[in-house]
C-alpha cells in the first residue's frame, strides 16, 4: 500500500529490515525540511514569532501522540532520544530510587538489549533480583507463566509489547491488570508495536511505555516515554540543564520545573519531533488497523511460502506481528543477508540485540525479515524465489 | 587466481575446514575472536614449542568467509615460527588494504584478494588474524 508516499522506495531494492527502522514518507520529510527552512529557532524562548511558532508546533506534537496513544494527559508524555533512552530513563529515574536490594524484577530472555541491560545495571547498583518468566513452546510469554514467576518480592514486569526476534505479542492487558492487585508495575518496550498496532495506555493500564519515532515512518533520534503522571511526579530528573529548572540559586535551592519540562533537559530534537507528528498524522491517515490487517497478512503469505521450502527452519511460526525469523540448513545467517543483498534485498542477520533468546531457542543468531504496509507479496515472492535454490545460495553467498 | 579457483577454495574450506574442532588439551592456549561487525565467534586454540606453532585448531560459529579464511590461515601458519607468522599476517594485511604483498607467502590465502570490494567482508577475512597477531606479539612479553 501506499509505495508512492516513500522516496526510498524508487530505488531498486526490496526492504525487509523494517524492525531495525522504517523508511520515512514525503510528509515527514518535508516537515522537517519545513522547521529547517521555514520557522529554525529555539523554543521554549518565544518573544519572537519564530520561536513562538516551534513552542506551538512542538506542543502540538505532543497533544497528537498523548492522542495517539490515548493517554490521559499531555503532561505524560516527555520526549526522548528513543525507546533506548526512554527505558533508561525508567530504570534510572524512578526504579533506582523506588527499589531495595533483594526486589525482584521480571522480564523475558526474549528483550531487546535496552530492555535487559538498565536492570542489570540496577541489579548490579543496588542489589535487585532479575528473575525470568518461562515461554511456552513457541516462545511466548503465557498468563499462567506470569502468574508462576511473581514472587511477594517482585516489584516491576518489564516487557516488549511485541519482541524483535520472536514478534510475538504479548497479553499486556491481562498481565497489568494482574500485576497491579499484586502491586507490581509495569513497563512496555513498545518499539517494535507502536507501528504495527494501537496501543492505548489507558485501557492497557501500563505504568511506563517507550517507543522511538524511526520504527514508525518518523526521523531517528527521537522517541516517546509515557509514564503516569503521579509516578513520573515521584521519579527523579534523567539530565539537568537548561529547560528543566524553574530556578537555582545553590545546590540546595534547584527548583524543577514540572511535568513534562522536567525531563527534557537541554535543547531538544525539534526537528525530530516535528518529523515525529508528520509520522502520526501519517499513521492515522492510512489507519493502524488497516496497517495492522494488511502485515498480517502479509506475513501468512510469507509464512505459506517459506514453510515450503524444505531446508528453511522457521524459528517463529505463531506471531501476529510482521516479523519472521529463520535459518537456512547449514548455512550462517550473514551468508544468507549477504547472499541476498547480491539481489538488492535487505535483511537482518545475526542475533538481533537480543542476545538471551540464544538460551530458550538453542538459536544464536538468524535471519529476520520484518515487513512495514508498504511491502508487497510481489516482493515476498521474488525473495522466496532467491531463497529457492539451494545450490544458488551457496554458489552465490560469498 | 581466477575466479572459480578462488570460489572454490573458500567454498572447500568453508565445507571442510582444516583444523577445526574444539581442543580441551592444557599445553593450549586459548583465544577468542570477535569481529566488530557481526557475530562470528570463534575460539582458536595454539600450541607454541621452541618459538614454532606447533598446532593452531579453531571452532564456533561464522560465516563461510570467516570459516574458511580460519581454515585457510591454520594450515598455512602451522609449522611456522613466531617471526614468520607476523610476517605473514603482515602480507594478508596488505592483501585486504590494496597494497603490494607476496603471493608465495599467502599461497591459496590469496583467494581474499578482491574481498576489499566486499567492505563489510574484509572483517571476516581477517578474523582469524586479528586475534593471532595480539597474540604472537604478546608472546615473549
Ligand atoms: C524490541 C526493541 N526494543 C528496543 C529497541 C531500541 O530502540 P532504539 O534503538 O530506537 O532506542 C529496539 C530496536 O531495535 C527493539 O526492537
Amino acid at each position: 500500500m501506499n509505495r508512492n508516499d516513500f522516496p526510498m522506495l524508487n530505488q531498486d531494492i526490496i526492504y525487509f529490515d523494517n524492525g531495525a527502522t522504517t523508511f520515512k514518507p514525503q510528509n515527514v520529510i518535508n516537515s522537517v525540511i519545513d522547521y529547517y527552512e521555514n520557522y529554525s529557532a529555539n523554543a521554549h524562548r518565544g518573544d519572537y514569532d519564530i520561536s513562538y511558532k516551534v513552542d506551538l508546533k512542538y506542543e502540538d506534537v505532543r497533544e497528537k501522540v498523548r492522542n495517539f496513544i490515548n493517554a490521559k494527559e499531555k503532561e505524560e508524555i516527555i520526549f526522548t532520544s528513543g525507546t533506548t533512552m526512554s527505558l533508561n530513563l525508567v530504570a534510572t529515574s524512578f526504579f533506582a530510587k523506588y527499589l531495595e536490594p533483594g526486589d525482584e524484577i521480571l522480564i523475558a530472555k526474549t528483550e531487546h538489549a535496552s530492555n535487559v541491560l538498565p536492570w542489570f545495571d540496577l541489579a548490579n547498583k543496588i542489589g535487585v533480583i532479575i528473575k525470568y518468566i518461562d515461554l511456552d513452546k513457541d516462545y511466548h510469554v503465557t498468563i499462567d507463566n506470569v502468574l508462576n514467576a511473581i514472587t511477594p518480592k517482585t516489584k516491576l514486569i518489564s516487557l516488549a509489547y511485541i519482541t524483535n526476534v520472536i514478534g510475538d505479542i504479548r497479553p499486556i492487558k491481562e498481565i497489568t491488570k494482574l500485576a497491579h492487585e499484586r502491586n507490581v508495575f509495569v513497563c512496555v518496550d513498545a518499539a517494535q508495536a507502536v507501528a504495527h498496532t494501537k496501543i492505548d495506555v489507558q485501557d492497557l493500564d501500563v505504568d511506563f511505555l517507550g517507543f522511538s519515532a524511526h520504527k514508525m515512518y518518523g526521523p531517528t533520534g527521537v522517541g516517546v516515554l509515557y509514564g503516569k503522571k503521579e509516578l513520573l511526579d515521584q521519579a527523579d530528573a534523567y539530565m539537568l540543564g537548561g529547560g528543566m529548572n524553574e530556578s537555582f540559586d545553590s545546590e540546595k535551592e534547584i527548583l524543577l520545573k514540572s511535568l513534562p519540562y522536567k525531563f527534557e533537559a537541554g535543547t531538544q530534537n525539534i526537528a525530530g519531533v516535528i518529523g515525529l507528528g508528520a509520522a502520526i498524522d501519517y499513521i492515522n491517515k492510512i489507519g493502524i488497523d488497516n496497517i495492522n490487517s494488511y502485515e498480517n497478512n502479509l506475513r501468512k503469505y510469507l509464512i505459506e511460502k517459506l514453510e515450503k521450502i524444505n531446508y528453511i527452519d522457521i524459528i517463529n511460526y505463531e506471531a501476529d506481528s510482521a516479523i519472521v525469523s529463520f535459518n537456512v540448513v547449514d548455512i550462517f545467517s550473514q551468508d544468507i543477508a549477504y547472499y541476498l543483498n547480491k539481489y538488492n534485498v535487505c535483511v537482518r542477520a545475526g542475533n538481533h540485540c537480543a542476545k538471551l533468546v540464544k538460551n530458550v531457542t538453542g538459536v544464536t543468531n538468524s535471519v529476520r525479515i520484518s515487513l512495514a504496509f508498504y511491502n508487497t507479496e510481489e516482493e515476498i515472492d521474488e525473495v522466496v524465489d532467491l531463497l529457492s535454490d539451494y545450490e544458488k545460495i551457496r554458489n552465490e553467498m560469498i | 587466481m581466477d575466479e572459480e579457483l578462488k570460489k572454490e577454495i573458500i567454498l572447500e574450506n568453508y565445507s571442510n575446514p582444516s583444523n577445526y574442532g574444539k581442543v580441551e588439551d592444557s599445553s593450549y592456549d586459548k583465544y577468542n575472536t570477535n569481529n566488530d561487525s557481526c557475530v562470528d565467534n570463534l575460539n582458536f586454540y595454539i600450541k607454541i614449542e621452541d618459538n614454532v606453532i606447533k598446532d593452531l585448531k579453531f571452532e564456533g560459529e561464522a560465516c563461510a568467509i570467516s570459516k574458511s579464511s580460519s581454515s585457510i590461515a591454520t594450515d598455512n601458519i602451522i609449522g611456522k615460527t613466531i617471526e614468520e607468522a607476523i610476517e605473514y599476517i603482515s602480507e594478508f594485511e596488505n592483501m585486504i588494504d590494496q597494497k603490494p604483498y607476496k603471493e608465495e607467502v599467502l599461497h591459496d590465502a590469496c583467494c581474499f584478494c578482491d574481498i576489499y570490494k566486499q567492505n563489510n567482508r574484509r572483517n571476516c577475512a581477517y578474523l582469524p588474524y586479528r586475534g593471532l597477531k595480539k597474540y604472537l606479539e604478546n608472546y615473549h612479553k
